[in-house]
């Protein structure tokens, strides 16, 4: 065959409108039917995950939105006291009360003992200010026959509506959407005159609680990697099968139920417990003075490592098992003893696995509750039981919304941070 | 690992120190778990060895516990039982027209505290797993693909139910839940645990995907097959071992699982690990670590199904080691 048999019939010139843009065969501008093509393909990939994000914000986000929107907004009074709400709200906080003031109060006293509110609005109002339930609920009973003028009849039936301080308080409880919340969360006050203070130096729970949860989240972190990483390197540079014998220590934790590992900790750790058992006999203490180690923040810190040292060891493993054994090599021939070749060479290409490991830890066991709650005893108690105590017990949801509104934003940063290190795209189980 | 023979006495020290370090926190890791097992035959009722169990008396051990965990609970625990009744019961419970005779094993599986632990337990997890992989395998899909619009900020969404705090998830869905009549029902305790289960699922289906040859997707289309069915019969069955391990992971998410229980269950909605929490509180026996043994025996074989699942995911997608 000669060269002249490949010629190929001449490329018929491409349909092009008045413009010069390619047509397709249809006569549309191509332009246009590759982005409707492209807009199909993207709303069919959308569609997809569409069922699942409705569902995840429905059943998740929105309940937490609702939940932290009553961090800044609590309407008992407002809704329970409608007369005297906006009264309250419109007063400087400073000036004496006035006849008006007192007037929608006593009203809204009687209206609130029929509708058998009062209960709620004595404990809103004794939020801002122990000590006023009783007189609330005190005067509820008496406001019905109550005459004008009403402040004198309120101050008759109890002299603390003479003072200045039950008034604020009110005014401050009257205020649906309020900053009081997140201040009470940060151990501040928010005054009716729209100012903060800190709370009395005695009062001051929450904060110390935050930093002794970010300190044992530290330290479990730091617990995690201290006794991950050992076992990480171990694992990555022994032959396959040994590693992966090895790794069934580690994953059969993983997989065990969390009640499980705390019950077998209370096990070990109790005075009559396993451990204890061994100390005595091995005559490091006597049988009358056993070690106290649960049931207070060292069983705690003992039982989150334990719980959380899994999540350590996989990130750094898996780092570990990329690098190329080649590096330290190369970097013993050119004279450098171990120890300089593990700092200087290997450790720095493990910190990616540090990150990873250090940050789901340190994630995780900031918003622990199980543990503490079963193992902590009285000082091994952290933010998210005090959350759960102001839900359940205290009921106090509006504080409990801020705490937790606090709490969640350490957390999403910490999320944050987590994309950027190590990308949650990356993030691998078991 | 291995010593060169060149070591110097320092190094051969050192090495030592080390494999004895690790070997110790190995112990740390494995010991609590296996400490539990012989606690659990204890014939007293304490959480401590006893000196016969030390000295291996057989009288210092019994199953005892294991059988409170079958009667504790029940009307009356007294009542005659045997294999016999115990078949009769099944087959008649299992039989259509019959309901099941009264005796020990009708009392025991309509009243036992542990019974209806594991039942409850069951029913949440089954259905919270089925919404969780269903929904998450659709949406690992979809992210999965080039053209995804949005990506990173819907997958942050995604994952979010894993970071989270559960104390902040399970006040949440209290609140939310309790004012549209879905706490301490069944189907409130379901929707929680399947929106915690489905970042497992978008994370192993989504790596399962990472290995996936789009080209016999277009294979399987060009010669003829739709949408729905190049997706049964070519994508599904290759990232199938991806689902079943996320769907794995979503159940024993629900089956351990207590703070949202905690919050949006009632009494009779009580899962094993809610019960083992106020065994914990309240009332400390041993039969707690005989349920711990059981279900340590239980996570043992997840633990080797998904060893087998991850291997024949490998060797379906052509991985070799």
């Amino acid at each position: 065959m000669t060269e002249a048999s490949y010629q190929t019939a001449p490329i018929p010139a491409a349909p092009t409108d008045a413009q010069g843009a390619l047509l397709a065969s249809d006569g549309t501008p191509l332009k246009t039917k590759l982005r409707d093509s492209m807009r199909t393909r993207r709303n069919r990939a959308f569609g997809l995950v569409l069922p699942l994000l409705l569902f995840i914000l429905a059943s998740f986000i929105i309940p937490i939105v609702m939940l932290l929107w009553t961090g800044v907004y609590n309407a008992t009074y407002a809704v329970n006291m409608p007369a005297s709400a906006p009264l309250m709200q419109a007063w400087d906080g400073e000036s004496d009360p006035t006849e008006a003031m007192a007037e929608a109060m006593v009203r809204d006293l009687v209206a609130a003992r029929e509708a058998k509110t009062i209960g709620k609005v004595a404990s809103r109002v004794n939020r801002e200010l122990s000590g006023t339930r009783s007189l609330f609920t005190k005067s509820g009973r008496r406001a019905a026959k109550m005459e004008a003028p009403y402040l004198a009849a309120l101050e008759k039936a109890d002299k603390d509506w003479a003072e200045l301080e039950t008034w604020q308080a009110v005014k401050t409880a009257a205020t649906s959407l309020t900053p009081a919340y997140y201040a009470a969360a940060v151990d501040a006050k928010y005054t009716a005159t729209g100012e903060f203070e800190m709370q009395d130096e005695v009062r001051q729970i929450h904060l110390q609680l935050f930093w002794k949860t970010i300190w044992v989240s530290g330290a479990v972190m730091l617990a995690c990697l201290f006794l991950g990483y050992p076992v990480a390197y171990l694992m990555a540079h022994l032959p396959a099968r040994t590693s992966n014998l090895l790794m069934i220590l580690v994953l059969l934790p993983f997989w065990t139920s969390l009640l499980v590992r705390t019950t077998a900790w209370i096990a070990m750790l109790q005075s009559q417990g396993v451990l204890n058992d061994i100390f005595v006999w091995l005559g490091i203490t006597s049988d009358d003075s056993r070690f106290s180690l649960i049931y207070n923040m060292t069983g705690t810190l003992i039982a989150m490592t334990h719980i959380l040292l899994p999540f350590m060891i996989l990130p750094i493993y898996s780092v570990m098992r990329a690098i190329p054994p080649s590096h330290v090599r190369a970097a013993k021939s050119l004279g450098a003893t171990n120890w300089t070749a593990f700092r200087r060479v290997y450790f720095p290409a493990t910190i990616p696995g540090i990150g990873a490991g250090g940050l789901l830890v340190f994630i995780l066991s900031i918003g622990y509750y199980i543990t503490p709650a079963l193992v902590g005893g009285q000082d091994g108690q952290l933010i998210s039981n005090f959350i759960a105590y102001h839900m359940q017990r205290s009921l106090n949801w509006s504080l409990a919304a801020a705490l937790g509104g606090i709490l969640l934003a350490i957390v999403l940063i910490l999320y944050w941070a987590y994309d950027r290190v190590v990308g949650i795209d990356n993030m691998k189980l078991g | 690992m291995e010593l060169p023979p060149y070591a110097t006495l320092g190094q051969k020290i050192w090495h030592y120190v080390f494999y004895a370090i690790c070997g110790l926190i190995f112990l740390f890791l494995i010991t609590p778990i296996l400490i539990i097992a012989p606690l659990s035959f204890n014939a007293e009722p304490y959480f401590s060895f006893t000196e016969g169990m030390l000295s291996f008396d057989r009288e210092a051990f019994s199953t005892r516990w294991y059988n409170d965990i079958l009667v504790n609970g029940m009307a009356d625990s007294d009542q005659p039982r045997s294999w016999a009744l115990f078949r009769e019961w099944l087959w008649m419970g299992l039989s259509p027209v019959h309901t099941a005779p009264e005796s020990f094993f009708t009392d025991m599986w309509e009243n036992a505290q542990w019974i209806r632990a594991m039942k409850n337990s069951f029913f949440i997890g089954f259905f919270a797993t089925i919404i969780a992989t269903a929904l998450g395998t659709l949406a690992a899909i979809g992210l999965s693909r080039a053209e995804m619009p949005y990506r990173g900020a819907i997958m942050s969404i995604l994952i979010s139910p894993l970071i989270v705090p559960l104390v902040i998830t399970a006040a949440g869905m209290f609140y939310f839940y309790s004012q549209v009549g879905l706490s301490q029902t069944y189907i409130g305790v379901i929707l929680a645990h399947a929106a915690l289960g489905t970042p497992f699922v978008i994370i192993t289906v989504t790596a399962t995907l990472v290995g996936f040859d789009k080209s016999l997707v277009r294979a399987g289309a060009s010669m003829g097959a739709g949408p729905a069915k190049t997706f049964w019969k070519i994508q599904m069955p290759l990232i199938l071992p991806g689902v079943v391990s996320g769907g794995l992971f979503a159940f024993i998410t629900s089956f351990d699982e207590v703070v949202a229980v905690l919050f949006l269950a009632g009494p009779e909605h009580r899962t094993i690990p809610r019960q083992m929490y106020s065994g914990i509180r309240e009332q400390i026996s041993p039969t707690i670590l005989a349920v711990a043994t059981i279900l340590v025996i239980i996570s043992i074989l997840l633990l080797v199904t998904m060893e087998l699942l991850r291997r024949r995911g490998e060797r379906l997608r052509g991985i070799r080691n």
